[in-house]
């Protein structure tokens, strides 16, 4: 099944930083409740953007957040002093974001990860820059799995993202990411695939549409998981129908009840 | 409709084959390489740069009228009169150490590099050293930092800072940019304008480098 990771707890965005600068528990616990009973999988928590207060705001948010919900977390930071902070206040299995090949950022993380219960978001990146081919994509899914295995992670724990860049950029950007999931979900089965989409639609009118229908093309290639709105109602129910269109919904019986619940009109 | 106005609408419109039967037409009939330059297309990218700003122009029209830019330059660079002293000013820009985000900072590039400016990239990654190494090699009229990480945006100020302890701020302007920079941010690290996107940029190089 598709696993939907709730974006909304971010602090870059205005509103959500707001309301963690005022301590406003309701906005946040209200916010998780809607996403919770949207279909989320997983709350995305990055408490980032106020910076000085990552560790306080990060704090805050674990225990207002988990006051919320029953589901698990995405630890997302990029520091790991606040990655093993998070990790001692969950209380389920949680996942963390991310890990990359790039060196400052791989030891630490490594580090971090050895002997921890967790899901991973590894990131296709390395010191010489996004990438440039679906090759260079793949070789780096490769080198984080290995990795990551090597420290004991299985790969039902590993979700790899491809770095989707825009198609305002170049046009071979939608293909590059679309085959590197293809060639990834056959050559390392067993693994996942996440990230956010929506860069794919920066620099071009009607962003909406774009980003929705590479949903569906990013599914159709094997993509299983994604870094998205779940209060996003259209882009829920094109998610949901273009997974069982994917053969990954028996019976069709997801699809089916969220039509009968009312997420699914068309 | 005069030959350089139909060069700037062209020009807006990316079409590389005719813009550059325009430029030679214009050549022939003895328009002045400068003017042609200066008036037809860079006055075309200056309209270019506003339109992507307001969000009446995409990424993918402002690439083909650089590229159209591009060809028609190279085949007034051998007629053009005046080097240093008519380009527009010089610029240095790079994103900050530890991020390796280039997308935005390419997309300026090529908008200064279009409205006149010569322009110094120093790449992705980039320590602080070696933008005030760069600034002492090159004397840029304008700096340019750039970065798209919220944990990338603190290196900003310390790039800032080490320009100002070499004591070379005074003599440039510093513009930064990058998705979660802004304004109030700007102004917290001392950086004397902020520009949303490639198309500001390039109208608040102009503004802050007249001579």
């Amino acid at each position: 099944m598709f696993t939907v990771i709730g974006e909304r707890i971010n602090t870059t965005l205005k509103k959500v930083k707001a309301a963690v600068a005022d301590r406003d528990v309701d906005y946040i616990q209200n916010d998780v409740k809607q996403q919770t009973a949207a279909g989320a999988t997983f709350i995305d928590v990055n408490a980032g953007a106020r910076i000085g207060h990552e560790e306080a705001d990060m704090r805050w948010l674990l225990e207002v957040v988990q006051g919320a919900t029953d589901l698990p977390l995405c630890l997302d930071s990029p520091d790991p002093a606040i990655l093993e902070m998070a990790y001692g206040l969950v209380e389920r299995k949680p996942m963390v974001n991310s890990i990359s090949l790039e060196k400052d950022r791989f030891e630490s993380m490594i580090k971090y990860l050895e002997g921890k219960e967790c899901s991973i978001i590894a990131l296709c990146m390395d010191d010489s820059g996004m990438p440039k081919s679906a090759g260079d994509i793949i070789a780096r899914a490769h080198s984080l799995v290995g990795e990551l295995e090597k420290i004991g992670f299985k790969r039902d724990d590993i979700y790899l993202d491809p770095l989707v860049q825009p198609m305002g950029v170049d046009i071979i950007n939608g293909n590059m990411a679309m085959d590197a999931v293809r060639t990834i979900m056959t050559e390392l089965e067993g693994v996942h695939t996440t990230g956010g989409l929506s860069n794919i639609s920066f620099g071009l009118p009607q962003r909406r549409i774009v980003n929705r229908v590479f949903m569906a093309m990013m599914i159709a290639s094997g993509f299983d998981s994604a870094i998205m709105d779940p209060l996003d109602k259209d882009l829920m129910a094109l998610t949901l129908t273009a997974d069982m269109l994917a053969g990954n919904d028996d019976y069709c019986m997801n699809f089916i009840r969220a039509t009968r619940s009312g997420a699914i009109v068309s | 409709m005069s030959d350089l106005q139909t060069i700037t609408e062209t020009l807006i419109t990316g079409d590389a084959v005719k813009l550059e039967e325009l430029v030679k037409k214009a050549i022939d009939a003895g328009i002045s390489a400068n003017d042609i330059l200066q008036i037809g297309l860079i006055g075309g990218m200056d309209i270019v740069g506003s339109r992507m700003e307001s969000g009446e122009m995409f990424i993918p029209e402002v690439l083909m009228s650089g590229r159209a830019m591009g060809i028609s330059v190279e085949i007034l660079k051998p007629l053009l009169t005046g080097g240093q002293a008519s380009s527009a000013g010089k610029v240095i820009i790079g994103t900050v150490k530890g991020d390796l985000h280039d997308i935005g900072k390419n997309l300026v590039v090529m908008m200064i590099e279009s409205v006149g400016f010569d322009v110094v990239d120093l790449g992705v990654d980039v320590e602080p050293e070696i933008f005030v190494d760069a600034i002492k090699e090159h004397q840029p009229n304008l700096v340019g930092i750039s970065a798209l990480l919220t944990t990338t945006m603190p290196m900003m100020q310390k790039t800032i800072e080490a320009i100002k302890e070499s004591g070379l701020k005074d003599s440039l302007k510093i513009i930064v940019g990058g998705a979660p920079v802004n304004q109030a941010f700007a102004d917290e690290i001392g950086a004397d304008a902020y520009a949303a996107d490639a198309g500001s940029a390039s109208k608040m190089a102009k503004e802050l480098c007249v001579r």
